[in-house]
Protein backbone atom coordinates (compact mmCIF):
# COMPACT_ATOMS: atom_id res chain seq x y z
CA UNK A 1 0.00 0.00 0.00
CA UNK A 2 1.15 3.11 -0.58
CA UNK A 3 1.46 5.78 1.93
CA UNK A 4 -1.33 8.10 0.55
CA UNK A 5 -3.99 4.86 0.58
CA UNK A 6 -3.00 3.96 3.92
CA UNK A 7 -3.66 7.08 5.35
CA UNK A 8 -6.90 7.13 3.84
CA UNK A 9 -7.21 3.93 4.75
CA UNK A 10 -6.65 5.02 8.42
CA UNK A 11 -9.02 7.82 8.03
CA UNK A 12 -11.76 5.13 7.11
CA UNK A 13 -11.14 3.09 10.19
CA UNK A 14 -11.06 6.20 12.18
CA UNK A 15 -14.67 7.23 11.38
CA UNK A 16 -15.99 4.05 10.75
CA UNK A 17 -17.48 3.19 14.44
CA UNK A 18 -19.35 6.24 14.52
CA UNK A 19 -21.03 5.54 11.32
CA UNK A 20 -21.97 2.08 12.54
CA UNK A 21 -23.16 3.60 15.91
CA UNK A 22 -24.99 6.64 14.37
CA UNK A 23 -28.75 5.16 13.70
CA UNK A 24 -28.75 3.58 17.32
CA UNK A 25 -27.25 7.39 19.04
CA UNK A 26 -29.61 9.05 17.46
CA UNK A 27 -32.65 7.10 18.25
CA UNK A 28 -31.45 6.67 21.63
CA UNK A 29 -30.57 10.89 21.73
CA UNK A 30 -33.67 11.91 20.43
CA UNK A 31 -36.35 9.50 21.86
CA UNK A 32 -34.40 8.78 25.30
CA UNK A 33 -32.07 11.58 25.98
CA UNK A 34 -34.12 14.58 24.83
CA UNK A 35 -38.03 13.35 26.56
CA UNK A 36 -36.11 13.10 29.58
CA UNK A 37 -35.13 16.59 28.75
CA UNK A 38 -38.43 17.63 28.04
CA UNK A 39 -40.15 15.87 31.26
CA UNK A 40 -37.45 17.56 33.83
CA UNK A 41 -38.95 21.09 31.36
CA UNK A 42 -42.44 19.99 32.17
CA UNK A 43 -42.20 19.49 35.88
CA UNK A 44 -41.45 23.08 36.25
CA UNK A 45 -44.26 24.53 33.58
CA UNK A 46 -48.14 25.40 34.81
CA UNK A 47 -50.24 22.97 32.51
CA UNK A 48 -47.54 21.36 30.82
CA UNK A 49 -48.35 19.62 27.25
CA UNK A 50 -51.74 21.23 27.76
CA UNK A 51 -51.01 24.60 26.69
CA UNK A 52 -49.05 26.59 23.95
CA UNK A 53 -47.51 28.80 26.34
CA UNK A 54 -47.16 27.12 29.83
CA UNK A 55 -45.31 29.74 32.41
CA UNK A 56 -43.03 29.09 34.59
CA UNK A 57 -43.83 27.18 38.06
CA UNK A 58 -41.01 26.85 39.77
CA UNK A 59 -41.00 24.15 42.59
CA UNK A 60 -44.70 24.21 43.01
CA UNK A 61 -45.49 21.09 41.27
CA UNK A 62 -42.49 19.01 43.77
CA UNK A 63 -43.94 21.57 46.63
CA UNK A 64 -47.68 19.92 45.78
CA UNK A 65 -46.53 16.30 45.12
CA UNK A 66 -44.43 15.89 48.27
CA UNK A 67 -47.82 17.51 50.60
CA UNK A 68 -49.75 14.72 49.28
CA UNK A 69 -50.46 11.76 51.65
CA UNK A 70 -50.99 9.47 48.75
CA UNK A 71 -47.15 10.06 47.30
CA UNK A 72 -46.38 8.88 50.74
CA UNK A 73 -48.16 6.20 50.76
CA UNK A 74 -47.68 5.05 47.43
CA UNK A 75 -43.73 5.48 48.01
CA UNK A 76 -43.89 3.19 50.80
CA UNK A 77 -46.41 0.29 49.40
CA UNK A 78 -43.55 0.65 46.16
CA UNK A 79 -40.86 -0.03 48.83
CA UNK A 80 -42.88 -3.17 50.48
CA UNK A 81 -43.44 -4.76 47.21
CA UNK A 82 -40.55 -4.14 45.34
CA UNK A 83 -38.48 -5.48 48.71
CA UNK A 84 -40.08 -8.46 49.51
CA UNK A 85 -40.21 -9.20 45.31
CA UNK A 86 -36.55 -9.03 45.58
CA UNK A 87 -35.97 -10.94 48.71
CA UNK A 88 -38.66 -13.74 47.91
CA UNK A 89 -37.37 -13.91 43.82
CA UNK A 90 -33.65 -14.45 45.33
CA UNK A 91 -35.00 -17.04 47.84
CA UNK A 92 -36.79 -18.96 45.58
CA UNK A 93 -34.58 -18.86 42.15
CA UNK A 94 -32.06 -19.61 45.26
CA UNK A 95 -33.77 -22.69 46.44
CA UNK A 96 -34.80 -23.91 42.86
CA UNK A 97 -31.32 -23.39 41.49
CA UNK A 98 -30.04 -25.18 44.53
CA UNK A 99 -32.53 -28.26 43.87
CA UNK A 100 -31.82 -28.38 40.30
CA UNK A 101 -28.10 -28.38 40.85
CA UNK A 102 -27.74 -31.47 43.20
CA UNK A 103 -26.89 -34.57 41.85
CA UNK A 104 -29.54 -36.62 43.55
CA UNK A 105 -31.88 -36.21 40.53
CA UNK A 106 -31.79 -37.74 37.05
CA UNK A 107 -30.67 -35.75 34.20
CA UNK A 108 -33.40 -35.85 32.26
CA UNK A 109 -35.78 -34.80 35.16
CA UNK A 110 -33.69 -32.24 35.58
CA UNK A 111 -34.07 -30.88 32.33
CA UNK A 112 -37.67 -31.14 32.10
CA UNK A 113 -38.02 -29.39 35.95
CA UNK A 114 -35.91 -26.97 34.37
CA UNK A 115 -38.25 -25.92 31.75
CA UNK A 116 -41.54 -26.14 33.76
CA UNK A 117 -39.87 -23.93 36.23
CA UNK A 118 -38.72 -20.99 33.89
CA UNK A 119 -42.47 -20.84 32.78
CA UNK A 120 -43.70 -17.74 34.85
CA UNK A 121 -41.55 -16.04 33.37
CA UNK A 122 -42.69 -16.53 29.84
CA UNK A 123 -46.48 -14.80 30.93
CA UNK A 124 -47.35 -11.51 29.84
CA UNK A 125 -47.68 -8.91 33.22
CA UNK A 126 -51.54 -9.10 32.25
CA UNK A 127 -51.98 -12.55 31.79
CA UNK A 128 -50.32 -12.67 35.32
CA UNK A 129 -52.77 -10.31 36.65
CA UNK A 130 -55.52 -12.07 35.00
CA UNK A 131 -54.96 -15.63 35.82
CA UNK A 132 -54.08 -14.23 39.82
CA UNK A 133 -58.05 -12.38 39.89
CA UNK A 134 -59.65 -15.66 38.76
CA UNK A 135 -57.57 -17.83 41.28
CA UNK A 136 -57.98 -15.52 43.85
CA UNK A 137 -61.82 -14.59 42.95
CA UNK A 138 -63.68 -14.69 46.20
CA UNK A 139 -65.73 -17.85 44.56
CA UNK A 140 -62.33 -18.97 43.25
CA UNK A 141 -60.30 -22.03 43.65
CA UNK A 142 -58.10 -20.28 46.07
CA UNK A 143 -60.62 -19.55 48.78
CA UNK A 144 -62.85 -22.95 47.91
CA UNK A 145 -58.93 -24.95 48.93
CA UNK A 146 -58.51 -23.04 52.18
CA UNK A 147 -62.12 -22.74 53.68
CA UNK A 148 -62.29 -26.81 52.94
CA UNK A 149 -58.87 -27.03 54.75
CA UNK A 150 -60.18 -25.07 57.67
CA UNK A 151 -57.63 -22.33 57.07
CA UNK A 152 -59.81 -19.48 56.14
CA UNK A 153 -63.58 -19.37 57.95
CA UNK A 154 -65.07 -17.30 55.34
CA UNK A 155 -64.47 -16.09 51.67
CA UNK A 156 -61.38 -13.74 51.53
CA UNK A 157 -61.81 -10.72 49.35
CA UNK A 158 -58.04 -11.05 48.84
CA UNK A 159 -57.97 -7.78 45.93
CA UNK A 160 -60.52 -6.03 46.95
CA UNK A 161 -60.16 -5.93 50.87
CA UNK A 162 -57.34 -3.01 51.99
CA UNK A 163 -55.91 -5.32 54.49
CA UNK A 164 -54.89 -8.06 51.98
CA UNK A 165 -54.87 -6.16 48.17
CA UNK A 166 -51.04 -5.24 48.70
CA UNK A 167 -49.79 -8.37 49.69
CA UNK A 168 -52.19 -10.47 47.31
CA UNK A 169 -49.88 -7.85 44.46
CA UNK A 170 -47.00 -8.74 46.03
CA UNK A 171 -47.66 -12.64 45.61
CA UNK A 172 -48.56 -12.52 42.14
CA UNK A 173 -45.20 -10.40 41.56
CA UNK A 174 -43.13 -12.88 43.47
CA UNK A 175 -44.40 -15.86 41.76
CA UNK A 176 -44.01 -14.11 38.35
CA UNK A 177 -40.46 -12.93 39.14
CA UNK A 178 -37.92 -15.63 40.67
CA UNK A 179 -37.15 -17.31 37.12
CA UNK A 180 -34.37 -14.55 36.58
CA UNK A 181 -32.88 -15.01 39.67
CA UNK A 182 -32.79 -19.06 39.18
CA UNK A 183 -32.12 -18.65 35.79
CA UNK A 184 -29.03 -16.73 36.70
CA UNK A 185 -27.79 -18.84 39.86
CA UNK A 186 -28.59 -21.68 37.72
CA UNK A 187 -25.56 -20.93 35.60
CA UNK A 188 -23.54 -19.70 38.03
CA UNK A 189 -23.66 -22.82 40.02
CA UNK A 190 -21.89 -24.50 37.02
CA UNK A 191 -19.49 -22.30 36.67
CA UNK A 192 -18.17 -23.04 40.59
CA UNK A 193 -14.94 -25.19 40.14
CA UNK A 194 -15.72 -28.85 41.39
CA UNK A 195 -12.12 -28.91 43.39
CA UNK A 196 -13.43 -26.70 45.69
CA UNK A 197 -16.24 -29.36 46.63
CA UNK A 198 -13.70 -32.00 46.94
CA UNK A 199 -11.04 -30.28 48.89
CA UNK A 200 -14.29 -29.32 51.30
CA UNK A 201 -15.54 -32.68 51.69
CA UNK A 202 -11.34 -33.86 52.20
CA UNK A 203 -11.56 -31.33 55.09
CA UNK A 204 -14.92 -32.67 56.39
CA UNK A 205 -17.39 -30.25 55.64
CA UNK A 206 -20.92 -30.55 56.29
CA UNK A 207 -23.70 -29.43 53.31
CA UNK A 208 -24.90 -26.88 54.92
CA UNK A 209 -21.34 -25.38 55.64
CA UNK A 210 -20.00 -25.82 52.08
CA UNK A 211 -23.42 -24.17 51.01
CA UNK A 212 -22.23 -20.97 53.62
CA UNK A 213 -18.46 -21.31 52.82
CA UNK A 214 -18.18 -21.87 49.40
CA UNK A 215 -21.76 -21.66 46.90
CA UNK A 216 -23.16 -18.12 48.40
CA UNK A 217 -19.88 -16.55 48.06
CA UNK A 218 -19.25 -17.87 44.72
CA UNK A 219 -23.07 -16.26 43.28
CA UNK A 220 -22.44 -13.26 45.11
CA UNK A 221 -21.41 -11.01 42.27
CA UNK A 222 -24.99 -12.84 40.43
CA UNK A 223 -26.44 -12.16 44.02
CA UNK A 224 -25.73 -8.41 44.13
CA UNK A 225 -26.25 -7.35 40.15
CA UNK A 226 -29.18 -9.31 39.59
CA UNK A 227 -31.34 -7.54 43.10
CA UNK A 228 -29.90 -4.39 41.89
CA UNK A 229 -31.03 -4.59 38.29
CA UNK A 230 -34.67 -6.31 39.78
CA UNK A 231 -34.99 -3.89 42.06
CA UNK A 232 -34.89 -1.06 39.46
CA UNK A 233 -37.36 -2.82 37.38
CA UNK A 234 -39.88 -3.78 40.28
CA UNK A 235 -39.66 -0.42 41.53
CA UNK A 236 -41.25 0.50 37.98
CA UNK A 237 -44.11 -1.96 37.66
CA UNK A 238 -47.32 -0.93 36.46
CA UNK A 239 -49.23 -3.04 34.30
CA UNK A 240 -49.81 -5.59 37.23
CA UNK A 241 -51.09 -3.75 40.07
CA UNK A 242 -52.86 -1.94 37.03
CA UNK A 243 -54.89 -4.74 36.09
CA UNK A 244 -55.47 -6.81 39.86
CA UNK A 245 -56.25 -3.76 41.79
CA UNK A 246 -55.80 -0.53 39.54
CA UNK A 247 -54.11 1.14 42.65
CA UNK A 248 -57.10 0.83 45.34
CA UNK A 249 -59.19 -0.36 46.74
CA UNK A 250 -58.21 2.92 48.68
CA UNK A 251 -55.03 3.69 47.71
CA UNK A 252 -54.11 0.33 49.32
CA UNK A 253 -51.73 -0.82 46.65
CA UNK A 254 -51.42 2.52 44.79
CA UNK A 255 -47.54 2.74 43.94
CA UNK A 256 -45.15 5.25 42.62
CA UNK A 257 -45.79 4.31 38.51
CA UNK A 258 -50.17 4.10 38.91
CA UNK A 259 -49.78 7.17 40.97
CA UNK A 260 -48.27 8.96 38.52
CA UNK A 261 -50.30 7.48 36.15
CA UNK A 262 -53.12 8.70 37.38
CA UNK A 263 -52.20 11.93 37.88
CA UNK A 264 -51.03 12.03 34.12
CA UNK A 265 -54.08 10.85 32.01
CA UNK A 266 -57.33 10.69 34.78
CA UNK A 267 -56.26 13.77 36.16
CA UNK A 268 -54.86 15.48 33.31
CA UNK A 269 -52.20 17.27 35.89
CA UNK A 270 -49.34 16.31 33.68
CA UNK A 271 -46.81 19.13 35.50
CA UNK A 272 -47.93 17.53 38.48
CA UNK A 273 -47.12 13.93 36.85
CA UNK A 274 -44.04 15.05 35.58
CA UNK A 275 -42.80 16.17 38.53
CA UNK A 276 -43.29 12.54 40.35
CA UNK A 277 -41.94 10.47 36.67
CA UNK A 278 -38.84 12.64 37.48
CA UNK A 279 -39.00 11.92 41.32
CA UNK A 280 -39.04 8.23 40.26
CA UNK A 281 -36.29 9.09 37.28
CA UNK A 282 -34.07 10.20 40.08
CA UNK A 283 -34.24 7.02 42.49
CA UNK A 284 -33.79 4.66 39.18
CA UNK A 285 -30.47 6.68 38.17
CA UNK A 286 -29.10 6.61 41.78
CA UNK A 287 -29.61 2.69 41.74
CA UNK A 288 -28.47 2.64 38.04
CA UNK A 289 -25.20 4.54 39.57
CA UNK A 290 -24.77 2.10 41.80
CA UNK A 291 -25.44 -0.95 39.39
CA UNK A 292 -22.58 0.06 36.96
CA UNK A 293 -20.12 1.08 39.65
CA UNK A 294 -20.32 -2.65 41.11
CA UNK A 295 -20.15 -3.75 37.35
CA UNK A 296 -17.24 -1.74 36.25
CA UNK A 297 -15.48 -3.04 40.29
CA UNK A 298 -15.77 -6.65 39.31
CA UNK B 1 -17.54 -40.45 46.68
CA UNK B 2 -20.17 -39.76 48.12
CA UNK B 3 -21.83 -42.84 50.37
CA UNK B 4 -25.22 -43.35 48.56
CA UNK B 5 -27.37 -45.68 50.51
CA UNK B 6 -27.55 -45.13 54.18
CA UNK B 7 -31.09 -44.66 55.06
CA UNK B 8 -30.06 -41.40 56.00
CA UNK B 9 -28.96 -40.29 52.43
CA UNK B 10 -32.14 -42.01 51.17
CA UNK B 11 -34.24 -40.04 53.37
CA UNK B 12 -32.36 -36.92 51.95
CA UNK B 13 -33.40 -37.58 48.19
CA UNK B 14 -37.06 -38.74 48.90
CA UNK B 15 -37.23 -35.02 50.62
CA UNK B 16 -35.66 -33.26 47.77
CA UNK B 17 -37.80 -34.86 45.28
CA UNK B 18 -40.59 -33.69 47.58
CA UNK B 19 -39.86 -30.45 47.22
CA UNK B 20 -39.55 -30.43 43.94
CA UNK B 21 -42.77 -31.73 43.45
CA UNK B 22 -44.09 -28.85 45.82
CA UNK B 23 -41.78 -26.05 43.61
CA UNK B 24 -43.81 -27.66 40.21
CA UNK B 25 -46.79 -27.13 41.79
CA UNK B 26 -46.04 -23.64 42.70
CA UNK B 27 -44.48 -22.98 39.31
CA UNK B 28 -47.19 -24.72 37.27
CA UNK B 29 -50.67 -24.60 39.11
CA UNK B 30 -51.73 -21.25 38.13
CA UNK B 31 -51.03 -21.68 34.54
CA UNK B 32 -52.34 -25.38 34.29
CA UNK B 33 -55.54 -23.07 36.01
CA UNK B 34 -55.70 -21.27 32.99
CA UNK B 35 -55.29 -23.34 30.76
CA UNK B 36 -58.22 -25.95 32.20
CA UNK B 37 -60.15 -23.28 32.81
CA UNK B 38 -60.17 -21.79 28.82
CA UNK B 39 -61.72 -25.32 28.40
CA UNK B 40 -64.69 -24.51 30.49
CA UNK B 41 -68.06 -23.44 30.36
CA UNK B 42 -68.41 -20.08 31.83
CA UNK B 43 -70.30 -21.80 34.96
CA UNK B 44 -67.93 -24.22 35.56
CA UNK B 45 -65.49 -22.27 36.41
CA UNK B 46 -66.90 -21.39 39.96
CA UNK B 47 -68.25 -24.91 40.28
CA UNK B 48 -67.85 -25.63 43.94
CA UNK B 49 -65.86 -28.04 44.53
CA UNK B 50 -63.59 -26.51 41.72
CA UNK B 51 -63.20 -29.31 38.98
CA UNK B 52 -59.56 -29.86 38.16
CA UNK B 53 -60.27 -31.42 34.91
CA UNK B 54 -62.91 -29.62 32.75
CA UNK B 55 -66.16 -31.63 33.37
CA UNK B 56 -67.49 -30.23 29.81
CA UNK B 57 -65.14 -29.89 27.67
CA UNK B 58 -65.51 -27.03 25.06
CA UNK B 59 -64.01 -25.23 23.06
CA UNK B 60 -66.82 -22.37 23.18
CA UNK B 61 -64.48 -20.10 24.69
CA UNK B 62 -61.58 -20.31 21.34
CA UNK B 63 -64.51 -20.12 19.20
CA UNK B 64 -65.79 -16.71 20.21
CA UNK B 65 -62.15 -15.40 20.54
CA UNK B 66 -61.32 -16.28 17.01
CA UNK B 67 -64.64 -15.49 15.49
CA UNK B 68 -64.36 -12.02 16.78
CA UNK B 69 -62.69 -9.94 14.03
CA UNK B 70 -62.10 -7.41 16.57
CA UNK B 71 -60.38 -9.92 18.29
CA UNK B 72 -58.67 -11.12 16.15
CA UNK B 73 -57.50 -7.36 15.03
CA UNK B 74 -55.40 -7.42 18.32
CA UNK B 75 -53.57 -10.00 17.52
CA UNK B 76 -52.61 -8.90 14.14
CA UNK B 77 -52.02 -5.50 15.86
CA UNK B 78 -49.47 -7.57 17.84
CA UNK B 79 -47.85 -9.44 15.83
CA UNK B 80 -47.44 -6.07 13.15
CA UNK B 81 -45.86 -4.02 15.52
CA UNK B 82 -43.53 -6.81 17.46
CA UNK B 83 -42.37 -7.80 14.15
CA UNK B 84 -42.04 -4.52 12.60
CA UNK B 85 -39.91 -3.46 15.69
CA UNK B 86 -37.81 -6.78 15.74
CA UNK B 87 -36.91 -6.25 12.14
CA UNK B 88 -35.52 -2.47 12.98
CA UNK B 89 -33.74 -3.22 16.40
CA UNK B 90 -31.97 -6.47 14.83
CA UNK B 91 -30.73 -4.02 11.96
CA UNK B 92 -29.55 -1.20 13.98
CA UNK B 93 -28.61 -3.16 16.70
CA UNK B 94 -25.83 -4.91 14.94
CA UNK B 95 -24.33 -1.83 13.15
CA UNK B 96 -23.80 -0.80 16.81
CA UNK B 97 -22.43 -3.99 17.51
CA UNK B 98 -20.28 -4.30 15.23
CA UNK B 99 -18.85 -1.17 15.68
CA UNK B 100 -18.79 -1.30 19.76
CA UNK B 101 -17.25 -5.10 18.95
CA UNK B 102 -14.22 -4.33 15.82
CA UNK B 103 -13.59 -0.92 16.41
CA UNK B 104 -11.54 0.93 19.44
CA UNK B 105 -12.46 4.90 19.27
CA UNK B 106 -12.59 7.72 21.59
CA UNK B 107 -15.92 7.90 23.98
CA UNK B 108 -16.45 3.90 23.85
CA UNK B 109 -16.36 3.40 27.47
CA UNK B 110 -18.86 6.29 27.83
CA UNK B 111 -21.19 5.53 25.21
CA UNK B 112 -21.36 1.78 26.50
CA UNK B 113 -22.00 2.77 29.89
CA UNK B 114 -24.59 4.70 28.53
CA UNK B 115 -26.31 2.14 26.70
CA UNK B 116 -26.04 0.01 29.94
CA UNK B 117 -28.01 2.79 32.20
CA UNK B 118 -30.68 3.06 29.51
CA UNK B 119 -31.61 -0.43 30.19
CA UNK B 120 -33.10 1.10 33.62
CA UNK B 121 -35.26 4.40 33.21
CA UNK B 122 -38.41 4.04 34.26
CA UNK B 123 -41.24 4.12 31.46
CA UNK B 124 -42.97 5.83 33.13
CA UNK B 125 -40.94 8.74 33.17
CA UNK B 126 -40.99 8.58 28.95
CA UNK B 127 -44.70 8.30 29.20
CA UNK B 128 -45.57 11.89 29.50
CA UNK B 129 -43.24 13.16 26.97
CA UNK B 130 -43.94 10.84 24.51
CA UNK B 131 -47.27 11.53 24.85
CA UNK B 132 -46.59 15.46 24.14
CA UNK B 133 -44.60 14.34 21.25
CA UNK B 134 -46.50 11.54 19.73
CA UNK B 135 -49.88 13.84 20.25
CA UNK B 136 -48.06 17.34 18.77
CA UNK B 137 -46.51 15.31 15.94
CA UNK B 138 -50.22 13.90 14.62
CA UNK B 139 -49.11 10.23 15.14
CA UNK B 140 -51.56 9.85 18.44
CA UNK B 141 -53.35 6.04 17.62
CA UNK B 142 -51.00 4.74 14.79
CA UNK B 143 -48.55 2.04 14.47
CA UNK B 144 -45.59 4.33 13.69
CA UNK B 145 -45.99 6.02 17.74
CA UNK B 146 -45.75 2.25 18.76
CA UNK B 147 -42.75 0.99 17.05
CA UNK B 148 -40.82 4.26 17.36
CA UNK B 149 -41.34 4.13 21.05
CA UNK B 150 -40.89 0.37 21.72
CA UNK B 151 -37.41 1.09 19.60
CA UNK B 152 -36.06 3.20 22.60
CA UNK B 153 -36.55 0.15 24.65
CA UNK B 154 -35.79 -2.84 22.81
CA UNK B 155 -32.47 -1.70 21.32
CA UNK B 156 -30.10 -0.96 24.49
CA UNK B 157 -30.67 -4.98 25.41
CA UNK B 158 -30.23 -5.24 21.42
CA UNK B 159 -27.08 -3.93 20.85
CA UNK B 160 -25.67 -5.25 24.43
CA UNK B 161 -26.69 -8.88 22.97
CA UNK B 162 -25.23 -8.97 19.72
CA UNK B 163 -22.32 -7.12 20.97
CA UNK B 164 -21.33 -9.50 23.37
CA UNK B 165 -21.92 -12.58 20.49
CA UNK B 166 -20.09 -10.39 18.27
CA UNK B 167 -17.05 -10.56 20.75
CA UNK B 168 -17.26 -14.20 20.97
CA UNK B 169 -16.37 -14.30 16.69
CA UNK B 170 -12.25 -13.97 16.52
CA UNK B 171 -11.35 -11.28 14.78
CA UNK B 172 -8.93 -12.65 12.20
CA UNK B 173 -12.17 -13.51 10.27
CA UNK B 174 -12.94 -9.82 9.21
CA UNK B 175 -9.24 -8.84 9.28
CA UNK B 176 -8.98 -11.38 6.57
CA UNK B 177 -11.25 -9.19 4.29
CA UNK B 178 -8.96 -6.10 5.53
CA UNK B 179 -6.06 -7.85 4.44
CA UNK B 180 -7.64 -8.36 0.55
CA UNK B 181 -8.32 -4.51 0.50
CA UNK B 182 -12.01 -5.22 1.55
CA UNK B 183 -14.04 -2.69 4.01
CA UNK B 184 -15.46 -3.37 7.25
CA UNK B 185 -18.69 -2.54 5.34
CA UNK B 186 -18.06 -5.90 3.16
CA UNK B 187 -16.46 -7.82 6.46
CA UNK B 188 -19.76 -7.10 8.01
CA UNK B 189 -22.24 -8.60 5.26
CA UNK B 190 -20.02 -11.26 3.90
CA UNK B 191 -18.24 -12.63 6.90
CA UNK B 192 -19.97 -11.62 10.28
CA UNK B 193 -23.42 -11.51 9.42
CA UNK B 194 -24.04 -14.96 8.19
CA UNK B 195 -21.70 -16.57 10.99
CA UNK B 196 -24.08 -14.40 13.51
CA UNK B 197 -26.90 -16.41 12.79
CA UNK B 198 -27.47 -17.40 16.21
CA UNK B 199 -27.17 -14.18 17.62
CA UNK B 200 -29.30 -12.48 15.19
CA UNK B 201 -31.84 -14.98 16.46
CA UNK B 202 -31.45 -14.41 19.88
CA UNK B 203 -31.69 -11.21 19.89
CA UNK B 204 -34.52 -11.28 17.47
CA UNK B 205 -36.32 -13.66 20.31
CA UNK B 206 -35.56 -11.44 22.93
CA UNK B 207 -37.02 -8.09 21.42
CA UNK B 208 -39.58 -9.87 19.78
CA UNK B 209 -40.27 -11.08 23.94
CA UNK B 210 -40.07 -7.10 25.13
CA UNK B 211 -42.47 -5.81 22.04
CA UNK B 212 -45.28 -9.05 22.83
CA UNK B 213 -45.63 -7.68 26.18
CA UNK B 214 -45.82 -4.08 26.52
CA UNK B 215 -48.42 -2.55 28.45
CA UNK B 216 -47.96 0.54 29.37
CA UNK B 217 -47.15 2.99 25.75
CA UNK B 218 -49.75 0.46 23.67
CA UNK B 219 -52.69 1.94 27.17
CA UNK B 220 -51.85 5.15 26.42
CA UNK B 221 -50.80 5.75 22.93
CA UNK B 222 -53.31 4.73 21.38
CA UNK B 223 -57.29 4.97 21.87
CA UNK B 224 -59.39 3.45 18.91
CA UNK B 225 -60.63 -0.74 19.29
CA UNK B 226 -58.73 -1.42 16.07
CA UNK B 227 -55.35 -0.02 17.26
CA UNK B 228 -55.26 -2.09 20.08
CA UNK B 229 -52.83 -4.76 20.93
CA UNK B 230 -53.14 -8.25 22.87
CA UNK B 231 -52.30 -7.19 26.23
CA UNK B 232 -54.88 -4.19 26.27
CA UNK B 233 -57.29 -6.66 24.39
CA UNK B 234 -57.13 -8.64 27.99
CA UNK B 235 -57.74 -5.59 29.27
CA UNK B 236 -60.73 -4.72 27.62
CA UNK B 237 -62.45 -7.49 27.91
CA UNK B 238 -61.88 -7.57 31.66
CA UNK B 239 -63.89 -4.14 31.43
CA UNK B 240 -66.83 -4.94 28.94
CA UNK B 241 -67.82 -8.77 30.55
CA UNK B 242 -66.77 -9.03 33.50
CA UNK B 243 -67.94 -12.43 33.70
CA UNK B 244 -66.61 -14.14 30.81
CA UNK B 245 -64.02 -15.68 32.37
CA UNK B 246 -63.27 -18.50 29.91
CA UNK B 247 -63.15 -16.26 27.10
CA UNK B 248 -60.19 -14.36 29.08
CA UNK B 249 -58.51 -17.73 29.66
CA UNK B 250 -58.81 -18.63 25.99
CA UNK B 251 -57.40 -15.46 24.85
CA UNK B 252 -54.59 -15.31 27.41
CA UNK B 253 -53.53 -19.00 26.31
CA UNK B 254 -53.43 -17.74 22.40
CA UNK B 255 -51.45 -14.84 23.73
CA UNK B 256 -48.84 -16.51 25.30
CA UNK B 257 -49.01 -18.75 22.25
CA UNK B 258 -46.30 -17.28 20.45
CA UNK B 259 -43.81 -17.02 23.31
CA UNK B 260 -44.16 -20.66 24.47
CA UNK B 261 -43.61 -21.90 20.76
CA UNK B 262 -40.21 -19.89 20.88
CA UNK B 263 -39.38 -20.97 24.58
CA UNK B 264 -39.85 -24.74 23.43
CA UNK B 265 -38.45 -24.72 19.95
CA UNK B 266 -35.17 -22.86 20.79
CA UNK B 267 -35.04 -22.62 24.99
CA UNK B 268 -31.38 -21.51 24.31
CA UNK B 269 -31.77 -18.34 22.59
CA UNK B 270 -34.81 -17.11 25.13
CA UNK B 271 -32.17 -17.93 28.45
CA UNK B 272 -30.01 -16.27 26.67
CA UNK B 273 -31.90 -13.26 25.99
CA UNK B 274 -32.48 -13.37 29.75
CA UNK B 275 -29.70 -13.24 31.45
CA UNK B 276 -28.09 -10.54 28.71
CA UNK B 277 -26.81 -7.41 30.45
CA UNK B 278 -26.96 -9.13 33.95
CA UNK B 279 -24.40 -11.69 33.98
CA UNK B 280 -21.52 -10.89 32.27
Amino acid sequence: MTRQKRSHHRLKRAVAPYLYLSPSLLIIGLLMLLPMVTVIGYSFQNSAVLRRDPSFAGLKHYQAIFADPVFWASLWHTLYFTCMSVVFHMTIGMVFALMLNSDRINPTLRNILRVLYILPWLFTAVIIAVIWRLLLEPNGVVNSVLMQMGIIGSKVEWFSSPATALHAVTFANIWAGYPLFMVSLLAGLQGIPRDFYEAADIDGAKAYQKLIFITIPQLMPIIISISLLDFIWTMQVFPLIWITTGGGPIYSTEVLSTYTYKLAFSSYNLSQASASAVVILLISLGLTLLYIRYQKAR
Amino acid sequence: MRKRHTPKDRLITVALHVALAAGLFFAAFPIYWMLSSSFKSNTEIFALPPTVLPKAFTLEAYAAILGDPVKLRFFFNSYFVAGAVTVLTVLIALLAAYGFSRFNFRGKGSLNTLIISTQTIPPITLLIPFFGLVVSYGIFDTYVALILTYLVFTLPYAILLMTGYLNTLPRDLDEAVAVDGGTSWTALWRVIVPISLPGIVATSVYTFLLCWNEFLFALTLTKSTSMRTVPIGIQLLMGQHAFEWNQMMAMSVLGSLPLLIIYLVAQRFFLAGMTAGSVK
